[in-house]
């Protein structure tokens, strides 16, 4: 079952006069098991679209139904659907707060009431998940990590939850080029091995070219395109309006055949797009 | 939600009192909580309370905002106006229970509360038609004065400055830490009072710790400007006094003149 968001419009502060309508019959669903990025410039409502996701912003108008469930209505049924959703915010390190990485984790799981034993082995499992070894940092202070160790940590707290999907706006803003390799690494894993359905917000286009296997363009508060990548990246009036660009390989092979190299500028994922000008590369020496 | 809240209450708009300058406004203002206490005859009360509301339909604030800024007092003006109302000697027009309630309590509730509604109504209008900097403006200018007598104006000024400019932020910043911890589980709303006040730990502790950087980033920020505080400062927009600003002295005198003479006659 999906997430599907039915004509939902969400306004900031209505009747005073910093009232900003930040979505506008915005209509997505989010199938089980896919890999949806959102992209979109600044203030195009990203973040706004995705806290629809799991409850904590309510339309103004229009429904999110999860799994059938709307999140708007009261009781068991709601909560439960909510709590299917996992959210990672914007600079999730912020929300650190606990004496031990450990026990910060161990947050959500033990507001879920959960048994010890369990709390333990989930808080364990998803260190090890973003790869923060258990035994040297459960005892450590949460604000004597690093910056990327912070994000993780936070991170981890979030899939602790065990969602079945995944939001995260923003995951890989601010960190180091291999602290971001490494986490959109984890965040593959998730999908493939664990199944988890994941929505990504991500304003790198290269990042969502190698992840992604549906994209969304957001502009001022719209759905402006909704594709599979290999559609979305060839838009160039819809990535211009959104103030996007194409990522890189899918300029760079585009360029190539303009100057005469046999190349397919559909694959553009890094392995794809070097084996691809490899290939064709040899092939024009040869001839 | 928690950012639906106008803090600092300004208005924007061009209205003619949203061009005064800020330190005309502060002055008048304190001359007209003086004069509410002054003349205190009804004919006094009925002139100041058409006033105000000229003033109100002058600054372009939607009446429903002002409204609002009297709300959070509805208690104690309903307590104020019952304490006068049955603890006043006169002539009894009711009894409830051990309770007298007489007619010249019931005027002087009413007084009492038209005071406190025409305080505020008034002070609101300064904080909706002034912008929060220029309100700080206007109080190093008023202050300045005293720096004689060793009142850091202008560190005042700045210190209050600072403090408005960052309330807006912090309430966004414990907005989203709210919205994730919610994310992760959490529930403020429900439980005993212990345990109430336990789920704010999660909130409180990120809240300082952001708080804390956000001062030493500033305080870092402002040095590399070169910062040293207000000596020989200048402004780029200086606060300047002008035509909008004697005429609104001019209606002032008039009103008080008007008010003086209703005191001599006694109405
Ligand atoms: N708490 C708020 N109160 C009022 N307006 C808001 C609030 N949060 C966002 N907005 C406005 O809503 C619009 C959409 O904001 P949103 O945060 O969803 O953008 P975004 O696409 O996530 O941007 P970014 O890429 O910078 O994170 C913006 O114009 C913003 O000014
Ligand atoms: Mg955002």
């Amino acid at each position: 079952m999906p997430i599907e968001l039915k004509h939902v419009t969400y306004t900031y502060m209505p009747q005073t006069p910093f009232e900003r309508v930040a979505l506008q019959d915005v209509s997505l669903t989010i199938e089980e098991g896919s890999f949806t990025a959102i992209a979109g410039h600044t203030g195009s409502g990203k973040s706004t679209l995705v806290q629809h996701l799991n409850g904590i912003l309510q339309p103004t108008s229009g429904q999110v139904l999860v799994d059938g469930t709307d999140l708007a209505a009261r009781g068991k049924a709601a909560l439960a659907a909510r709590r299917k959703v996992g959210m990672v915010f914007q600079y999730p390190e912020h929300q650190l707060f606990e004496e031990t990485v450990a026990l910060d984790i161990a947050f959500g799981p033990k507001n879920l009431e959960l048994p010890e034993a369990e709390i333990e082995q989930r808080v364990r499992q998803a260190m090890e998940f973003v790869h923060l070894d258990y035994e040297t940092y459960k005892d450590r202070s949460p604000f004597q990590l690093s910056g990327g160790q912070m994000r993780r940590a936070a991170i981890a707290g979030v899939i602790a939850l065990q969602p079945k999907y995944l939001v995260l706006d923003e995951p890989t803003a601010g960190l180091d080029p291999r602290g971001r390799e490494d986490l959109l690494q984890r965040i593959v894993q998730l999908h493939k091995k664990e199944k988890i359905t994941i929505v990504f917000v991500s304003h790198n286009m290269d990042d969502i070219a190698r992840t992604a296997d549906r994209v969304v363009f957001m502009d001022q508060g719209k759905v402006l395109l909704d594709e599979a990548p290999a559609k979305a990246f060839f838009a160039e009036k819809e990535i211009a309006q959104a103030g996007l660009a194409a990522p890189q390989m899918v300029t760079l092979l585009t360029k190539l055949r303009e100057k005469g190299l046999a190349v397919d500028p559909a694959a553009f994922t890094m392995e794809d797009g070097v084996a691809h000008i490899m290939k064709a590369l040899r092939e024009a020496k040869s001839c | 939600m928690l950012t639906d809240i106008t803090i600092g209450q300004y208005f924007p708009g061009d209205s003619v009192l949203h061009r005064m300058d800020p330190r005309v406004k502060i002055v008048l203002l304190f001359f007209f909580i003086v004069g509410i206490f002054i003349f205190d005859t009804r004919g006094a009360y009925a002139v100041m309370s058409v006033f105000t509301l000229l003033l109100m339909l002058l600054s372009h604030v939607p009446l429903r905002m002002m409204a609002r800024s009297v709300k959070p007092l509805w208690w104690i003006l309903a307590f104020t106006f019952l304490v006068h109302l049955c603890s006043t000697p006169g002539e009894i027009f009711a009894r409830v229970w051990i309770f007298d309630f007489t007619y010249t309590g019931f005027w002087q509730g009413f007084f009492v509360c038209l005071r406190l509604v025409l305080l505020i109504l008034l002070s609101s209008l300064l904080t909706f038609t002034t912008s929060p900097l220029a309100l700080t403006d206007a109080l190093e200018s008023l202050l300045r004065p005293l720096k004689r007598f060793g009142v850091p104006a202008h560190e005042l000024a700045m210190m209050m400055t600072i403090a408005l400019r960052f309330v807006p932020t912090l309430i966004e910043e414990t907005d989203k830490i709210i919205k994730a911890q919610q994310s992760r589980g959490s529930d403020f709303s429900s439980g005993n009072l212990m345990k109430r006040v336990k789920s704010l730990i999660p909130i409180l502790v990120p809240l300082f710790i952001s708080a804390f950087r956000r001062a030493d980033e500033l305080a870092m920020a402002m040095e590399a400007r070169c910062y040293r505080g207000g000596v020989g400062r200048t402004q780029m927009k200086a606060l300047q006094i002008g035509g909008v600003d004697y005429l609104a002295l001019a209606v002032t005198l008039v009103f008080a003149a008007v008010l003086g003479a209703l005191k001599v006659v006694g109405v």
